[in-house]
């Protein structure tokens, strides 16, 4: 079976370019693009793996972050935050709400790639552990 | 009669009045204080009936009838009325050991010596006339007594008895008498029992024999008061004592008023009421004593005067001497030898007193101070100086009894005894505002009471002293008819052209206008030293100080008992300081010994005995020399306190101080606030930029890792996505543009150029490069552009930059089907309006007025991103600002939202910078 990526972007030229690598990594790519979007797409699918701008009309990637920890249905969901601000305080504010990583703009996209396959590969182990 | 039974008689008067003074001293002496009671007090005062009232009631009466009578009335009104202000005097007196009215009027006024003697020299020249008059008295009846001639009951003879002059051998014979009766003693605050006792005697005998030279023309003459009034009043004479409509009133109020400051600051009355007072009590009892005496005195003035026009009826005759030639033309001559008897003591008694007390005041007030001044006089030097004061007061009486027979030699002979007598009085009533005000009034000053002395003596002096010198010959008489050198604004008698008014009145009101108005003005205007504040408090606040008078000095120094005892006794004697300073000892049951440093009380009462001795401001510099160290009296606590008053004044100015710091503090906290406040604003502004900047970035180097890691992607992605990189540079490029202009705008570094620009070209050509946007987006334009618009000033690059702003976000915020924009232009007074109208949801309300700052994105017709930088509004605002317009934004009624903005046209350009 192949993993879900829910991307939460509202830039739609990086939104292309992470379906392109998210693809091409095998995964499979479900998009939102502000913060709303993302609650009901996780409400009506729990994806393996969360790509979360903070930057998004609406609600911004922290309250949604927060949702998402908050769902008791959404425990082994990922989540991998973007930021364009590269402030050292968001960075410790995502991580203080539950995000996994927190990766700033401009991006490697061979990194991300590795680290996307390196947060989600345990948690399919586990999965076939149990 | 024979001048030598006369002469004995008046040496055997004399001398029993100098035998009842020792007998009086030499009981007292002993202990037997005869003079003790209320009644000798009251006869004492009766001092203020002199030969005016024995012979000058009379002539006046005689002349202008009832004018003799405010004389007595102001006097009576003080007593009866107006008693606090002398028993406030008395008090005072005795709780400063006062020694006369300058001393009084010095010591109110921080004890300053300068105010004592111009007093004293006021009252010494004041008093002239007054002893002159006394002297021309006693030299007339003396002459009209022994004359054997008809007509020396007319009038007295001129010629000289004796070969010199009588009025001179009687101004001798007074001085003599007067310095054997008055400088016994020293001390001058001292009761001279002696002399009261002699003066109420006096003031019996004057009493006595007045009533009986009235019984005799009574009830000798005629058959009672009826008889003799009724024989007048058939003889014409009943104006004297009935009251006509045509009385001048102003006269009597002026004499009234006059007599009521005399009755207060004649310098003998006030030393006999004030200074001689033994208790307090007594003068309780002259306030109705007193008035009586008068009353008593005057009842036969009236009947005496009228008998007098009637014996000499169609003659001229010397009113004033009626006591004695009625009873001489009567044949009862030796009646008048009483009646000369009586007018001896009532002129001796005012001489006496009046000499001793100005000899006391020249002494302590003029003298001394001038002396202690005069380096050349050793007077520290350790010799008994009670020789020198005794000597000084001698002298002064000798002087004062000359200056009165000059004044008489000068001035006196044309006028009549009340005449005199009443210039006096005048001066006197010049102390009246400086004491009066003294004892009520803590704000007077003694800049205030020397300028309303010295003005109301120089009023005085001119008005009333200077002419009548001028009438006797001895100054040009033009200068009473003219004026000085021809000023008729300034003659004595009319000053300023105030005329209509008697001569009194005239000087009066001048002098007491001047005085008050000087002494009310000045005390108001200056400053008072600490030393005049608690003397003003003291004086004033008398009756609540005396208690605790003797804790009113505390001092530190190292003034010697034996210091001042010897000080002491240098002035009043060895002996009597010895004596003092063990009775203070052993009132208050302590040892004084020599060595011992003297305490607060003790020099209190060493400076309370001085001054007794040469009068309080003299006191306190000789106490002041003693002392080798600080005397730390009432005023230098006063001084401390008002350092104490500064240093708080400091203190209170520190806390102003303090809390203009806190408010410093506060403006500099909401400074800090502000400052912070810009700081996240820069912060956020900086994050803005960063998100921005890097949002094309990602893509950017997203597509070229993409590009490069995958080679095998087909030719339409590759085209794909090498185009995101293109779009996402250009839009990189005019981010980078956009905030380098705003930047710049808001630096205030743009090149600007501004010319006169043609709106409409300038909104074509932006159209023109909006075309392929409106295109691209199906959205419908409509442009509304008047034609012949004026110019307008403007920069015509930043201009089209407006537009392309204001239509490009029209297009983005538009209806997504049916988009519409309306541009249009209008002339609206001195500007042109362009206005972009769109139809899509319109401005949240909320958002209208941060809808022009940088950085606020709105979701654009997607729904699902802002478009744009954020920044494009931002510049839109800082250009149209720059150029002298407005801009702003509208919702419409149904939907959509218009921009606006305006632009000054160049051909009202000058007109509205020559209008600013």
């Amino acid at each position: 079976m192949t993993h879900t990526v829910l991307v939460v972007e509202d830039e739609p030229n990086i939104v292309l370019s992470l379906q392109f690598i998210l693809r091409q990594a095998g995964f499979t790519v479900r998009v939102a693009r502000d913060g709303d979007q993302a609650l009901r797409a996780i409400e009506d699918y729990v994806p393996d793996l969360v790509i979360l701008d903070i930057m998004l009309p609406k609600q911004d990637g922290f309250s949604v972050c927060e949702a998402i920890r908050a769902n008791d249905a959404c425990v082994n969901v990922k989540i991998i935050m973007l930021s364009a601000k590269s402030r050292e305080a968001d960075k410790e504010r995502a991580i203080a709400l539950g995000a996994d990583e927190f990766v700033t703009k401009p991006f490697s996209t061979r990194a991300l790639g590795k680290m996307v396959k390196e947060i989600v590969a345990p948690v399919n182990s586990s999965l076939h552990a149990k | 009669m024979s001048g030598g039974l006369v002469l004995t008689v008046s040496i055997l008067y004399l001398g029993l009045l100098f035998a009842i003074a020792q007998f009086v001293d030499l009981q007292s002496a002993k202990g037997r204080q005869l003079t003790r009671n209320p009644f000798i007090y009251t006869l004492s005062i009766g001092v203020f009936c002199t030969s005016w009232t024995f012979y000058g009631s009379v002539g006046l009466a005689a002349t202008q009838g009832l004018d003799f009578l405010p004389i007595y009335l102001g006097p009576t009104l003080v007593f009866i009325l107006w008693s606090v202000v002398w028993v406030k005097i008395v008090r005072i007196c005795k709780v400063h050991r006062i020694t006369s009215i300058a001393d009084f009027i010095a010591s109110r006024y921080g004890k300053q010596a300068r105010l004592g003697g111009l007093v004293t020299i006021i009252a010494v020249v004041g008093t002239m006339p007054y002893i002159s008059l006394q002297l021309k008295s006693i030299a007339t009846s003396f002459r009209i007594l022994v004359s054997s001639s008809e007509t020396a009951l007319l009038h007295a003879p001129n010629e000289p008895i004796f070969f010199i002059d009588t009025t001179l051998i009687v101004a001798i014979a007074l001085a003599l008498f007067a310095i054997l009766f008055g400088t016994r003693h020293i001390d001058a605050s001292e009761h001279h029992e002696g002399l009261v006792a002699a003066i109420a005697f006096e003031s019996v005998v004057k009493l006595v024999t007045f009533l009986a030279v009235g019984f005799f023309v009574t009830f000798g003459l005629y058959n009672g008061f009826s008889d003799l009034f009724s024989t007048a009043a058939d003889r014409g004479l009943d104006t004297l004592f009935t009251v006509s409509a045509d009385n001048d009133y102003s006269v009597w109020m002026t004499m009234t008023m006059l007599s009521m400051a005399a009755i207060i600051c004649l310098p003998r009355q006030f030393y006999m009421t004030a200074v001689e007072n033994p208790d307090e009590a007594f003068l309780r009892k002259a306030t109705w004593l007193f008035p009586l005496y008068l009353l008593v005195i005057n009842i036969f003035v009236l009947p005496i005067a009228l008998a007098g026009r009637l014996s000499f009826e169609g003659v001229s005759a010397d009113a004033d001497m009626f006591m004695l030639t009625v009873p001489l033309f009567h044949d009862q001559a030796f009646l008048a030898l009483i009646a000369f008897i009586g007018g001896l003591s009532a002129a001796t008694s005012m001489v006496i007193v009046a000499s001793i007390a100005l000899a006391t005041m020249v002494c302590n007030d003029l003298i001394m101070p001038l002396l202690l001044r005069w380096r050349g006089l050793n007077i520290n030097k350790n010799d008994d100086l009670t020789g020198l004061l005794l000597t000084i007061r001698r002298v002064s009486i000798l002087l004062i009894l000359i200056l009165g027979y000059a004044y008489y030699l000068i001035a006196s002979e044309s006028y009549s005894l009340v005449t005199i007598g009443l210039v006096s009085f005048a001066a006197a009533a010049q102390f009246a505002p400086a004491i009066i005000g003294g004892i009520f009034w803590k704000g007077a000053s003694y800049r205030g009471a020397m300028t309303g002395l010295a003005l109301g003596f120089v009023v005085w002096l001119y008005t009333l002293l200077l002419p009548s010198f001028a009438q006797s010959g001895w100054l040009p008489i033009s200068f009473i008819e003219q004026g000085p050198y021809g000023l008729t604004l300034l003659k004595p008698y009319a000053l300023f052209g105030m005329e209509g008014f008697d001569r009194l009145t005239h000087a009066l009101f001048w002098s007491m206008l001047v005085n008050i108005g000087a002494y009310w003005i000045v005390s108001l205007l200056s400053h008072q030293t600490a030393i005049e504040r608690i003397q003003g408090t003291l004086f004033v606040d008398v009756f609540g100080h005396t208690d605790d008078e003797r804790d009113s000095r505390y001092w530190r120094g190292s003034a010697t008992v034996a210091d001042l005892q010897q000080l002491v006794g240098r002035f009043v004697g060895v002996q009597r300081a010895a004596q003092a300073f063990a009775d203070f000892a052993a009132e208050r049951d302590i040892n004084l010994r020599k060595s011992h440093s003297a305490d607060a009380a003790l020099l209190d009462f060493a400076e309370k005995m001085l001054a007794g001795a040469i009068g309080s401001a003299t006191a306190r510099v000789m106490v002041g020399s003693v002392v080798k160290g600080e005397i730390v009296g009432l005023d230098e606590v006063y001084r401390i306190l008002d350092e104490t008053s500064q240093v708080i004044e400091y203190s209170h100015r520190l806390e102003q101080k303090s809390a203009e710091l806190e408010q410093a503090t506060a403006l500099l906290r909401n400074a800090n606030e502000r400052l912070k406040e810009l700081d996240s604003l820069k912060d956020h502004f900086l994050s803005m930029v960063s998100h921005e900047l890097r949002t094309p970035l990602t893509s950017l180097r997203a597509f070229g890792e993409i590009l490069i890691d995958n080679p095998e992607v087909s030719p339409e992605e590759r085209e794909r996505f090498l185009n995101v990189i293109i779009k996402e540079s250009s839009r990189l490029t005019r981010l980078i543009d956009q905030l380098l202009d705003l930047a710049r705008m808001e630096a205030g570094q743009m090149d600007w150029s501004l010319d006169t620009v043609d709106i409409a070209a300038t909104i074509r050509e932006a159209m023109a490069t909006l075309a392929g946007l409106i295109k691209e987006n199906e959205v419908e334009v409509e442009t509304r552009i008047p034609e012949n618009l004026p110019m307008v000033r403007a920069d015509r690059d930043q201009l089209i930059q407006v537009v392309i702003n204001l239509v490009s976000n029209a297009i983005k915020f538009c209806d997504k089907e049916k988009g519409h924009i309306a541009l249009s232009v209008s002339v609206e007074d001195d500007m042109l309006e362009v206005s972009v109208a769109d139809n899509g949801k319109g401005i949240p309300i909320d958002m209208m007025e941060r809808i022009f700052e940088k950085f606020h994105q709105s979701i654009g017709r997607d729904e699902d991103k802002p478009q744009g930088s954020g920044l494009g509004l931002a510049i839109c605002r800082e250009i149209v600002s720059f150029l002298g317009g407005h801009i702003w934004v509208t919702n419409i009624e149904k939907s959509g939202a218009t921009f606006a903005f305006t632009v000054p046209r160049a051909d009202r350009q000058d007109v509205r910078l020559s209008a600013e």
